[in-house]
Protein backbone atom coordinates (compact mmCIF):
# COMPACT_ATOMS: atom_id res chain seq x y z
CA UNK A 1 0.00 0.00 0.00
CA UNK A 2 1.29 3.27 -0.80
CA UNK A 3 2.53 5.60 2.44
CA UNK A 4 3.40 9.04 2.99
CA UNK A 5 6.89 9.21 2.80
CA UNK A 6 7.40 11.90 4.77
CA UNK A 7 5.60 13.66 7.84
CA UNK A 8 4.30 16.78 7.33
CA UNK A 9 5.19 20.13 9.34
CA UNK A 10 2.66 21.59 11.53
CA UNK A 11 3.06 25.14 9.12
CA UNK A 12 1.87 22.58 6.07
CA UNK A 13 -1.04 21.51 7.93
CA UNK A 14 -2.10 25.37 9.39
CA UNK A 15 -1.60 26.76 5.89
CA UNK A 16 -3.83 24.12 4.39
CA UNK A 17 -6.31 25.64 7.00
CA UNK A 18 -6.56 28.82 6.55
CA UNK A 19 -9.29 28.90 4.45
CA UNK A 20 -11.35 26.61 6.65
CA UNK A 21 -13.86 28.76 8.77
CA UNK A 22 -17.63 29.27 8.71
CA UNK A 23 -19.25 32.51 7.54
CA UNK A 24 -21.34 34.62 8.75
CA UNK A 25 -25.45 34.67 7.17
CA UNK A 26 -26.04 37.68 5.10
CA UNK A 27 -28.73 39.99 7.31
CA UNK A 28 -31.25 43.21 6.98
CA UNK A 29 -32.96 44.75 8.79
CA UNK A 30 -36.67 43.92 8.90
CA UNK A 31 -38.00 47.59 7.69
CA UNK A 32 -41.07 46.86 9.96
CA UNK A 33 -39.57 45.75 13.46
CA UNK A 34 -35.96 47.22 13.07
CA UNK A 35 -34.83 43.44 13.95
CA UNK A 36 -32.12 41.85 11.74
CA UNK A 37 -33.81 39.10 9.48
CA UNK A 38 -32.29 36.99 6.72
CA UNK A 39 -32.96 38.74 3.46
CA UNK A 40 -35.73 37.36 1.16
CA UNK A 41 -37.33 35.34 4.19
CA UNK A 42 -40.42 36.17 6.33
CA UNK A 43 -39.21 38.06 9.72
CA UNK A 44 -39.30 35.91 12.47
CA UNK A 45 -39.78 38.66 14.88
CA UNK A 46 -42.86 40.75 13.43
CA UNK A 47 -44.09 38.14 11.30
CA UNK A 48 -44.15 40.66 7.74
CA UNK A 49 -42.30 40.28 4.59
CA UNK A 50 -42.81 43.48 1.98
CA UNK A 51 -44.92 45.24 4.05
CA UNK A 52 -47.75 43.01 4.47
CA UNK A 53 -47.45 38.81 4.56
CA UNK A 54 -48.24 38.66 8.23
CA UNK A 55 -47.45 34.91 9.74
CA UNK A 56 -48.74 34.56 12.93
CA UNK A 57 -45.71 34.88 15.52
CA UNK A 58 -46.91 33.61 19.21
CA UNK A 59 -45.43 35.26 22.02
CA UNK A 60 -43.93 33.18 24.82
CA UNK B 1 -28.92 10.14 -18.63
CA UNK B 2 -31.13 12.25 -17.37
CA UNK B 3 -30.58 15.55 -19.28
CA UNK B 4 -33.23 18.39 -19.34
CA UNK B 5 -35.32 16.67 -16.80
CA UNK B 6 -35.86 19.37 -14.67
CA UNK B 7 -38.16 19.19 -11.50
CA UNK B 8 -38.53 18.06 -8.06
CA UNK B 9 -38.90 14.44 -7.32
CA UNK B 10 -39.47 14.72 -3.59
CA UNK B 11 -37.46 11.34 -2.85
CA UNK B 12 -41.18 9.50 -4.07
CA UNK B 13 -42.24 7.09 -6.70
CA UNK B 14 -44.18 8.60 -9.52
CA UNK B 15 -47.22 7.69 -7.79
CA UNK B 16 -46.96 9.16 -4.63
CA UNK B 17 -45.68 12.29 -5.77
CA UNK B 18 -48.66 12.76 -7.94
CA UNK B 19 -50.16 11.85 -4.69
CA UNK B 20 -48.74 14.52 -2.55
CA UNK B 21 -48.96 16.76 -5.40
CA UNK B 22 -52.91 16.18 -5.58
CA UNK B 23 -53.18 17.06 -2.04
CA UNK B 24 -50.73 20.23 -2.00
CA UNK B 25 -52.82 21.84 -4.86
CA UNK B 26 -56.38 20.88 -3.58
CA UNK B 27 -55.60 22.35 -0.28
CA UNK B 28 -54.16 25.48 -1.98
CA UNK B 29 -57.42 26.19 -3.91
CA UNK B 30 -59.22 24.94 -0.38
CA UNK B 31 -57.65 26.91 2.40
CA UNK B 32 -56.42 29.65 0.11
CA UNK B 33 -52.77 29.40 1.64
CA UNK B 34 -50.78 26.49 2.80
CA UNK B 35 -47.06 26.08 4.62
CA UNK B 36 -45.01 23.54 3.30
CA UNK B 37 -41.42 22.99 2.64
CA UNK B 38 -39.90 24.97 -0.21
CA UNK B 39 -39.27 22.35 -2.84
CA UNK B 40 -42.92 20.63 -2.44
CA UNK B 41 -44.43 24.52 -2.80
CA UNK B 42 -41.94 25.32 -6.16
CA UNK B 43 -43.46 21.71 -7.18
CA UNK B 44 -47.07 22.76 -6.62
CA UNK B 45 -47.02 26.25 -7.43
CA UNK B 46 -47.42 25.92 -11.70
CA UNK B 47 -50.03 22.70 -10.90
CA UNK B 48 -52.19 25.40 -8.72
CA UNK B 49 -51.91 28.11 -11.76
CA UNK B 50 -52.58 25.62 -14.48
CA UNK B 51 -56.01 24.75 -12.71
CA UNK B 52 -56.58 28.20 -12.33
CA UNK B 53 -56.19 28.56 -16.21
CA UNK B 54 -58.59 26.34 -16.34
CA UNK B 55 -61.42 27.45 -14.35
CA UNK B 56 -60.64 30.70 -16.52
CA UNK B 57 -61.71 28.84 -19.40
CA UNK B 58 -64.86 27.39 -17.91
CA UNK B 59 -66.07 24.94 -20.11
CA UNK B 60 -67.45 21.64 -19.02
CA UNK B 61 -64.17 20.11 -20.42
CA UNK B 62 -62.37 22.00 -18.39
CA UNK B 63 -64.39 21.73 -15.55
CA UNK B 64 -63.73 17.44 -16.30
CA UNK B 65 -60.49 17.91 -16.61
CA UNK B 66 -59.87 20.10 -13.48
CA UNK B 67 -62.25 17.12 -11.52
CA UNK B 68 -59.72 14.72 -12.48
CA UNK B 69 -56.74 16.35 -10.96
CA UNK B 70 -58.35 18.08 -7.78
CA UNK B 71 -59.39 15.72 -4.78
CA UNK B 72 -62.44 16.82 -3.73
CA UNK B 73 -65.95 18.54 -5.84
CA UNK B 74 -65.64 20.69 -3.16
CA UNK B 75 -62.70 22.05 -4.47
CA UNK B 76 -63.73 21.61 -8.01
CA UNK B 77 -66.65 24.19 -7.27
CA UNK B 78 -64.69 26.84 -5.33
CA UNK B 79 -62.16 26.85 -8.25
CA UNK B 80 -64.60 27.43 -11.22
CA UNK B 81 -67.03 29.45 -9.44
CA UNK B 82 -65.02 31.86 -7.21
CA UNK B 83 -60.82 31.34 -8.26
CA UNK B 84 -61.94 32.03 -12.04
CA UNK B 85 -63.80 35.10 -11.51
CA UNK B 86 -61.30 36.64 -9.17
CA UNK B 87 -58.55 35.82 -11.21
CA UNK B 88 -60.88 36.68 -14.28
CA UNK B 89 -58.42 40.13 -15.14
CA UNK B 90 -55.04 38.68 -14.32
CA UNK B 91 -52.33 37.50 -16.91
CA UNK B 92 -50.49 34.69 -14.71
CA UNK B 93 -49.03 34.57 -11.51
CA UNK B 94 -52.13 33.57 -9.30
CA UNK B 95 -49.75 32.65 -6.85
CA UNK B 96 -47.05 33.35 -4.63
CA UNK B 97 -44.29 31.24 -2.74
CA UNK B 98 -42.65 33.45 1.04
CA UNK B 99 -40.11 31.45 2.42
CA UNK B 100 -39.96 31.42 6.48
CA UNK B 101 -36.97 30.28 7.76
CA UNK B 102 -36.16 26.74 8.94
CA UNK B 103 -38.36 24.15 11.04
CA UNK B 104 -37.20 23.11 13.52
CA UNK B 105 -36.74 19.30 14.30
CA UNK B 106 -35.42 18.75 10.71
CA UNK B 107 -33.88 21.99 9.41
CA UNK B 108 -36.22 21.76 6.35
CA UNK B 109 -36.62 25.34 4.76
CA UNK B 110 -40.93 26.04 5.14
CA UNK B 111 -42.50 28.35 2.94
CA UNK B 112 -46.21 29.35 2.30
CA UNK B 113 -47.92 28.99 -1.20
CA UNK B 114 -50.76 31.51 -0.88
CA UNK B 115 -53.21 32.34 -4.15
CA UNK B 116 -52.54 36.10 -4.32
CA UNK B 117 -54.70 38.27 -2.70
CA UNK B 118 -55.71 35.76 0.57
CA UNK B 119 -55.70 37.08 3.34
CA UNK B 120 -54.33 35.66 6.42
CA UNK B 121 -56.18 33.88 9.21
CA UNK B 122 -55.49 35.09 13.11
CA UNK B 123 -55.76 31.37 14.52
CA UNK B 124 -52.79 31.33 16.79
CA UNK B 125 -54.75 32.58 20.22
CA UNK B 126 -58.03 30.14 19.68
CA UNK B 127 -55.01 27.27 19.04
CA UNK B 128 -53.38 28.42 22.52
CA UNK B 129 -56.20 28.33 24.27
CA UNK B 130 -57.36 24.96 23.38
CA UNK B 131 -53.87 23.11 23.88
CA UNK B 132 -54.28 24.97 27.75
CA UNK B 133 -57.14 23.50 27.84
CA UNK B 134 -56.52 20.24 26.91
CA UNK B 135 -53.46 20.38 29.34
CA UNK B 136 -55.56 21.14 32.25
CA UNK B 137 -57.86 18.33 31.66
CA UNK B 138 -54.15 16.05 31.84
CA UNK B 139 -53.22 17.58 34.79
CA UNK B 140 -56.61 16.95 36.74
CA UNK B 141 -56.60 13.17 35.46
CA UNK B 142 -59.66 13.62 33.44
CA UNK B 143 -58.31 12.67 30.24
CA UNK B 144 -55.19 10.67 29.04
CA UNK B 145 -51.67 11.70 28.51
CA UNK B 146 -51.73 12.62 24.75
CA UNK B 147 -49.67 10.76 22.25
CA UNK B 148 -46.64 13.67 21.95
CA UNK B 149 -48.13 16.53 20.64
Amino acid sequence: MPNPKRRHSKRRTATRRTHDHLVQPGRSECPNCHEPKLPHRVCPHCGTYKGREVIEVVEK
Amino acid sequence: MRHRKAGFKLKRDPAARKSLLRGLVTSVIEQERIITTVPKAKAAKPLVDKMITLAKRDTLHARRQAARFLETPASVKKLFDKLGVRFGQRAGGYTRIVRLGWRQGDGAEQAMLELVGSQLVKRAAERAKRKEERMKAVREGREEEPPAA
